[in-house]
C-alpha cells in the first residue's frame, strides 16, 4: 500500500464563483426548499433564476454563489436529496455559456445634448428598449462585467433606475435533458432488490 | 404549467367507485398502507378526520396522547422497533407546531414517520385564521418531504407518496397538511401504492467495482475495524454484518443508534463509540489501518476533532445517502448503497482472515477501562447508588432481551454503555437531536409496536418532567411499560460539563423535584422508590414482574460523572478515563 492516502486539493478551499443548475419538478414551495439549504450553511446566493426547461413540466433553477468547491459540492448533494429535484449540477465559468440582462433608465433629455450617449449605446452592444417623453430604457445582455461597464458609463448621465437579472446558463456538455429524464424514469433505483444471501 | 400533483392525478383512471369524503379517504389510505396504530390529538382543523376515525376504531387503534410531541415520539418508537412507518395525527397551529420537535428528531435519526396535520380551510390560508400556522413552511427543513393538500382528490396521491418516501432509502419524517375543506369535500376513492417517483431515487445502484476496491483494501488490511451504524438495523443487515465480520476477522464497534445490531456478547464486538463510548473503540480508531463504516454518518459525537480522526486509515464508507459520503470524513472507497445489499456482495469478495493480535489490543483497552471506570461503576462497595449498577441489573434481569428506550443525558450514556443488548431493534433513543422527553412517549410507541416484548424506559429526572403528562396516556391505555427514573436531582450531563469546563458553576442545573411517587399514583400507576442498594434487587424484581405499567424511581449519586469522555473538540485518542 502506498503511504499517501489522498491528496488534499487546496483549490477546494478557495472561494470562487459557482453556477448551479438544478432541474426540478414544477412544485410550489420548492424554491424555499432549495434556498434553506444555502441559508442553513450561511452561504449567500448571488443570483437566482427560475424558468421552464425544454422538457414540459420541468423547471430549471440557475443559482450563482461564491463559496469553496467543497461547500458547493456539499450543497449540490443536499439539493439532489430533495424529492422533487431531478438533477443538480455544479459548474465553473469555463463549463457553461451564460448571460445576464440589465436594464438602465436614463432621462430623455441627455439625448438632446448631442449624440455621445447614442454612440455609447451602440459601442456597448446595448439597445434602446423604449423611448418616452421623460425617460429612455436601455437594455444590455452580457456578463456581469460588461453590464457593469455600461452602468459605469451611464452613471454620469444620471441613471434613474438600474436592474440586473439573475444569471441564466446552459452547460457545455452534450447531455440532453430529455434523455437524462428518461433515464431517471427507467432507473431501477426506486426499489431495492437483493439476491438472497 | 401543470404542477406534479395535477400530473399524477391526471394519470389515475377515474374508477366507478362511489364518492367518499376526504376525511374518510384519509383513514382508508392508512388502512391500505397496513397501518394499525396511530398516535394523535384532536382539534378543530382535524375534526373531520377524527369523525371518520370514529367509524373505523375496530380496524385502526388510535392512542390519545397528552401532548402532540408525545404523538410524534410515540410514532418514532413504534417505527424504530418495527421498521414500519409510525403515524401521528394533530390539528393545525399549535397541534402541528408541537409535532416539530419529534419530526426534527425523526429527521436526524432517520426514522420513518408520517404526520398528518389539519389545516384551516383553503380560502382562509394566509389570512392568520384561527389556529393557522404555515406548518409546511415550518417543517420544511426537518422533513424528508411535505405537502399541503387543499383538494380532496389529492389525498390518496399525497398519502401514498408519503408512505413511500418516509420508509424507502434513508428513512425520514413526512408531513401531510390537509385543509379542512379538503377533509369535508368528496372524491372518487381509488388507492394505488406509490412505487416510483421519477425525481426520487432512494436506492442507489450498487457499483460492483467499488465493492471490489473495498474488498481489496480489506484483504490487505492488518488492522481492519468495522463501525456499525443504524443503517445496519434499518436495512436488516444484522446477519450479513456478523457473517462479514466473522469472515474477515475484524472487530466491530457500534454508534449510539447502531446499538443492538450486534449482540454485545459477540466475540468480535468490542463496544460502543463516541464521546462517552468505550475506551478501546475510541482510541483504536486512530490505530486501525482500514476503517469500514457501515450505515453511519460520522457524527461529531463519534469523531471528535475531525482533523485528528483516523488520519492513518484508509476509509471505506458504506452508506445509502450520497450526501453523507465525504461530508465529514474523506473516504478512500465510497460504497453508495443499501448496507445489506453492499454486505451481501462484499462478503463474497473478501478473504477469510483472522486478526487476533489486533483484537487483543481492544481487550487490553477493555481491561484498562474495567479497572479505571467500569468496576467502580458496576460494583461500588459503599456510597450512593450508581446509575450503572441499576442499568446492569436491568440488563441481567431482562437477559438483555428488553427493548431499551432511553432519554437524553447521563443516564442515556450509562444505559448505552452497560445494557448488554442481546436482541436487535432493541435500542430506542434520541441520538442526533438529543431530545429530552423522548423516552416516555417513545416507549409507549415501542410497546404498541412490539406488544410481546418487555419495554423498559430509562429516564432522568429532568427529561421525565418534559413529557411526564404521557403517564396519562399510559394509564388510559394500560400500556405495559416499565419506567425507570434515575433521579439525581440534577440535569446531570450539563452539571458534569459545568464541573469540568465551567469551574463548577452549577448554573440552573439543580432540580427541586416533585414527589414522583405521588404523581405516578395520581395516574394510578404502580410505583416504588429505592434509595438504598440493599433494596434494589427486590424492588426491581417487583417492578419488572408487575403486569402493567410500573414506575421505579431510584435515587442515585447526586454528582456522578460519566466516563470515559472525549471532551468536545478533542481527538478520540485523548479520551479521558477520569
Amino acid at each position: 500500500m502506498e503511504d499517501k492516502l489522498y491528496s488534499e486539493d487546496h483549490t477546494d478551499k478557495e472561494e470562487k464563483e459557482f453556477t448551479l443548475s438544478v432541474l426540478t419538478e414544477d412544485k410550489a414551495g420548492l424554491l424555499n426548499n432549495i434556498t434553506i439549504i444555502f441559508t442553513r450553511r450561511k452561504i449567500n446566493i448571488s443570483s437566482l433564476n427560475v424558468s421552464n426547461s425544454e422538457v414540459a413540466g420541468v423547471s430549471r433553477f440557475t443559482i450563482v454563489t461564491v463559496t469553496t468547491r467543497e461547500k458547493a459540492e456539499k450543497v449540490v448533494k443536499q439539493i439532489r436529496k430533495l424529492v422533487e429535484v431531478l438533477g443538480a449540477f455544479v459548474y465553473e465559468l469555463d463549463q457553461i455559456y451564460y448571460q445576464e440582462i440589465a436594464l438602465y433608465k436614463v432621462p430623455t433629455k441627455v439625448f438632446l445634448n448631442g449624440n455621445s450617449i447614442e454612440s455609447l449605446i451602440r459601442n456597448s452592444g446595448a439597445r434602446i428598449l423604449v423611448i418616452e417623453q421623460d425617460h429612455i430604457v436601455i437594455e444590455k445582455t452580457g456578463h456581469k462585467g460588461e453590464t457593469h461597464d455600461l452602468y459605469k458609463k451611464l452613471e454620469p448621465f444620471g441613471l434613474l433606475e438600474f436592474v440586473r437579472s439573475g444569471r441564466v446558463a446552459i452547460s457545455r456538455s452534450k447531455r440532453k435533458t430529455e434523455a437524462y429524464i428518461k433515464e431517471l424514469e427507467n432507473s431501477e433505483s426506486n426499489r431495492l432488490s437483493i439476491k438472497d444471501f | 404549467m401543470m404542477n406534479t400533483s395535477q400530473l399524477e392525478i391526471a394519470k389515475v383512471p377515474k374508477a366507478t367507485t362511489s364518492k367518499i369524503s376526504g376525511s374518510e379517504a384519509v383513514i382508508r389510505c392508512l388502512l391500505e398502507e397496513g397501518v394499525e396504530t396511530v398516535f394523535g390529538y384532536p382539534g378543530g382543523a382535524i375534526m373531520p378526520v377524527y369523525d371518520a376515525l370514529y367509524r373505523h376504531v375496530d380496524r385502526l387503534t388510535h392512542v390519545l396522547v397528552r401532548h402532540e410531541q408525545g404523538a410524534a415520539h410515540a410514532a418514532q418508537g413504534f417505527a424504530r422497533v418495527t421498521g414500519k412507518t409510525g403515524v401521528c395525527i394533530a390539528t393545525s397551529g399549535p397541534g402541528a407546531t408541537n409535532l416539530i420537535t419529534g419530526i426534527a428528531d425523526a429527521q436526524i435519526d432517520s426514522t420513518p414517520i408520517v404526520c398528518i396535520t389539519g389545516q384551516v380551510p383553503s380560502h382562509l390560508l394566509g389570512t392568520d385564521a384561527f389556529q393557522e400556522t404555515d406548518v409546511v413552511g415550518i417543517s420544511m427543513p426537518v422533513t424528508k418531504w411535505n405537502y399541503q393538500v387543499s383538494k380532496p382528490e389529492e389525498i390518496p396521491y399525497a398519502i401514498a407518496r408519503a408512505f413511500y418516501i418516509a420508509n424507502s432509502g434513508r428513512p425520514g419524517p413526512v408531513l401531510i397538511d390537509i385543509t379542512k375543506d379538503a377533509q369535508f369535500g368528496e372524491l372518487d376513492f381509488k388507492y394505488e401504492k406509490c412505487e416510483r417517483i421519477r425525481s426520487y431515487h432512494p436506492y442507489p445502484i450498487l457499483d460492483e467495482s467499488k465493492i471490489k476496491e473495498a474488498a481489496d483494501l480489506i484483504n490487505q488490511a492488518k488492522r481492519p475495524y468495522i463501525l456499525v451504524g443504524q443503517g445496519v438495523i434499518i436495512s436488516g443487515a444484522q446477519k450479513e454484518l456478523i457473517a462479514f465480520a466473522e469472515k474477515v476477522g475484524a472487530p466491530m464497534a457500534s454508534t449510539l443508534l447502531g446499538l443492538s445490531a450486534v449482540p454485545v456478547s459477540h466475540p468480535l464486538y468490542v463496544g460502543y463509540l463516541g464521546m462517552h463510548g468505550n475506551y478501546g473503540p475510541n482510541v483504536l480508531t486512530n490505530e486501525c489501518d482500514v476503517l469500514i463504516a457501515i450505515g453511519m454518518r460520522f457524527d461529531d459525537r463519534v469523531t471528535g476533532d475531525l482533523d485528528r480522526y483516523a488520519k492513518q486509515a484508509r476509509i471505506i464508507h458504506i452508506e445509502i445517502d450520497p450526501a453523507e459520503i465525504d461530508k465529514n470524513v474523506k473516504t478512500t472507497v465510497a460504497v453508495n448503497a443499501d448496507a445489506k445489499q453492499a454486505l451481501v456482495s462484499l462478503i463474497k469478495k473478501v478473504n477469510s482472515n483472522q486478526h487476533d493480535q489486533w483484537i487483543e489490543e481492544f481487550r487490553k483497552c477493555e481491561k484498562t477501562e474495567q479497572e479505571t471506570v467500569t468496576r467502580h461503576e458496576l460494583f461500588p462497595k459503599s456510597g450512593e447508588i450508581k446509575m450503572a449498577e441499576v442499568v446492569r441489573r436491568v440488563s441481567e434481569m431482562t437477559k438483555g432481551k428488553a427493548i431499551l428506550v432511553t432519554d437524553v443525558g447521563q443516564h442515556q450514556m450509562i444505559a448505552s454503555r452497560y445494557y448488554r443488548f442481546d436482541e436487535t431493534q432493541s435500542n430506542v433513543t434520541s441520538g442526533g437531536l438529543g431530545t429530552m422527553g423522548f423516552s416516555l412517549p417513545a416507549a409507549m410507541g415501542a410497546k404498541m409496536g412490539k406488544p410481546d416484548r418487555q419495554v423498559v424506559a430509562i429516564i432522568g429526572d429532568g427529561g421525565f418532567q418534559m413529557t411526564i403528562q404521557e403517564l396519562g396516556t399510559i394509564f388510559q391505555n394500560g400500556i405495559d411499560i416499565k419506567i425507570l427514573v434515575l433521579n439525581n436531582h440534577f440535569l446531570g450531563m450539563v452539571r458534569q460539563w459545568q464541573q469540568l469546563f465551567f469551574d463548577r458553576r452549577y448554573s440552573f442545573t439543580e432540580l427541586n423535584n416533585p414527589d414522583f411517587q405521588l404523581i405516578a399514583q395520581g395516574y394510578n400507576i404502580q410505583t416504588q422508590k429505592v434509595d438504598k442498594r440493599e433494596d434494589l434487587d427486590s424492588a426491581m424484581k417487583k417492578w419488572l414482574d408487575h403486569k402493567g405499567p410500573n414506575l421505579l424511581e431510584v435515587i442515585v449519586e447526586k454528582e456522578e460523572n460519566v466516563f470515559p469522555m472525549v471532551p468536545s473538540g478533542e481527538s478520540v485518542s485523548n479520551i479521558r478515563l477520569k
